[in-house]
Parts: structure tokens; C-alpha cells; sequence
């Protein structure tokens, strides 16, 4: 029973090989890292309801170091996950799962989430802070 | 075991030969199913379509919040609260929270059914993952409505 291999088949394939493969491994992953977001979001979403002086503590907690690389992260999840998602929604409808149609995408996936990633992330960095 | 690389099934009961009768003329049941009789596994279609559905949603309202968060002045109580005071911005934040709630335990649950062996782990699991996703989807929604009804200070 333990000895069968996990799904995706990490054991069987050669995932350098396999971009595809990566790229659906990555859409997971990222999907996991967007739940644990979701649960920044939503103590977020009760700090500002809990008044001032809670938002004020939650806020101090918020803005650590450390969770500043988790937003970073968030951003590049979220990146990843949005297109990777509609690529799914297209799949669905038909088109572009033939495999060298898929292999094309999924590094056409990689470039664009890479370039939305950057953009996001420039504006994080600029955004909110200006009037502190 | 016989030399041909089957599964133990196969290998007790040789598939039918190319022009042998089979049990019905379209069936996509196997000899198995057929024996257990134990109809289908209980559900379909239905978390692959809530799983578009909620996908379907989620691409214009986590658009919509990212680009409204990023473009806040600032994040200090006064300007969340009034942002969150007006109607729509509630009604969206209220949306995509249940939308992003429903998409992640549908997610999670696969991933939790495909990499947790152990029917009792993944039992007790599946059961925290959905209790857990209905606490964050109750308190996101109350903190909106709080906030959008004026109770936050």
C-alpha cells in the first residue's frame, strides 16, 4: 500500500522532460499556498472589524519581514495559479491539449506568469506606503 | 501468476477475446463493479463543475482585489473601513471570499485524497479541511458585514 507511487507520478516521469507535468505540479502547489493566503486574508478582514486599536496590533503583525516574503510568494502563487487556472478553463472547452500544443503553453505560462508576477510585485512595493 | 503483466484481477479472469460475447452490448462497467453492485461512487459531476464554476468567478473578483487593494491611498483603519463601508466593494469582498473558500476546499480535498493514504487519516483529514474552510468563509463574511454595517469603530 505505501509502496504505490503518488499522484502525479513524481517516481515514474522525468519531469525535466516534462514541463507540462511541472507546470501542473506548480498549480497545485501554488493552490495551497493561495488557501494559506486566504487565511491571512480573512484574520485581515477580522482585524479591521474588531476596531482600531485590534487593527493597529493585527497591522504590527502584518507588516513583518517575514510576512512581507510570504506576500511576495502570494504574488507569484497568485500569478501562477490565475493563468494556469483559465489555461485549465480553455482545456476544458477543447483546445490546445494536444501534447505539443500543451508543452508550447505551458512555457508560454511560465514567461507570462513570470511577467505578471514582476509587474504585481513592483506595485506592491510601491503601493500604499506613500502616506504612512 | 501467469507471464502476462496484468493486475491481479486480470490475471485470475483472462479478458474476453476479440468477438467473445460480452454482458451487454455497450456496458462501461467492469467484472468487477458488476459484481460488488455498488452503483456509482456516490458523486459525479459535481466537484468538477463547482471546481469550473468557482474558477470561472475568482478570475474577475481576485483581479478586481488585487488591483483595488494595490490602489488604496493607504492601509490605515479610516480608509479599509471606508472602502469596505461601500456597497459594492462589500458585495464583492463577500463573493470572493465564499468563492475562493468553496474553490480552495475542493482543491485541498483532492490533494488530500490523493497524498494521504490511510482511510481513517483520510477520513479525520477531509473532515478538518471542510470544517476548517466553513470557520474562515463564517468569519470572512461576518468581518465584511460588520465592517459594512457600520460596527467597526
Amino acid at each position: 500500500m505505501t509502496e504505490r507511487p503518488l499522484s502525479p507520478h513524481l517516481s515514474v516521469y522525468r519531469m525535466y522532460r516534462y514541463t507540462l507535468l511541472t507546470s501542473i505540479l506548480l498549480t497545485r502547489a501554488t493552490g495551497i499556498a493561495l488557501s494559506v493566503g486566504l487565511i491571512l486574508l480573512v484574520y485581515w478582514l477580522v482585524a479591521v472589524a474588531s476596531g482600531p486599536a485590534a487593527y493597529h496590533d493585527a497591522r504590527a503583525v502584518l507588516s513583518l519581514g517575514v510576512l512581507k516574503a510570504v506576500y511576495l510568494i502570494l504574488l507569484a502563487a497568485f500569478s501562477c495559479h490565475l493563468l494556469a487556472g483559465i489555461r485549465h478553463l480553455i482545456w476544458d472547452t477543447g483546445h490546445g491539449i494536444e501534447r505539443e500544443q500543451a508543452k508550447r503553453s505551458s512555457l508560454l505560462l511560465a514567461i507570462v506568469s513570470i511577467v505578471l508576477f514582476v509587474g504585481l510585485a513592483w506595485w506592491a512595493l510601491h503601493a500604499g506606503g506613500r502616506t504612512p | 501468476m501467469t507471464k502476462s503483466s496484468g493486475t491481479i484481477l486480470n490475471a485470475a479472469k483472462p479478458r474476453p477475446r476479440r468477438g467473445e460475447a460480452q454482458e451487454g452490448p455497450s456496458s462501461l462497467r467492469s467484472p468487477l463493479a458488476k459484481v460488488l453492485g455498488q452503483g456509482s461512487a456516490k458523486e459525479g459531476v459535481q466537484h468538477w463543475w463547482a471546481q469550473r464554476l468557482t474558477s470561472i468567478a475568482l478570475v474577475p473578483l481576485t483581479v478586481w482585489f488585487v488591483v483595488s487593494l494595490l490602489s488604496l491611498p493607504s492601509y490605515d483603519h479610516t480608509t479599509i473601513v471606508a472602502w469596505m463601508g461601500q456597497l459594492w466593494t462589500a458585495v464583492f469582498l463577500i463573493l470572493l471570499v465564499l468563492a475562493a473558500t468553496w474553490h480552495s476546499q475542493l482543491g485541498v480535498r483532492v490533494v488530500v485524497e490523493d497524498y494521504v493514504h490511510g482511510s481513517g487519516t483520510k477520513t479525520l483529514m477531509l473532515t478538518l479541511v471542510t470544517f476548517f474552510h466553513v470557520v474562515v468563509a463564517v468569519a470572512g463574511v461576518l468581518a465584511i458585514l460588520k465592517v459594512a454595517f457600520g460596527g467597526a469603530g
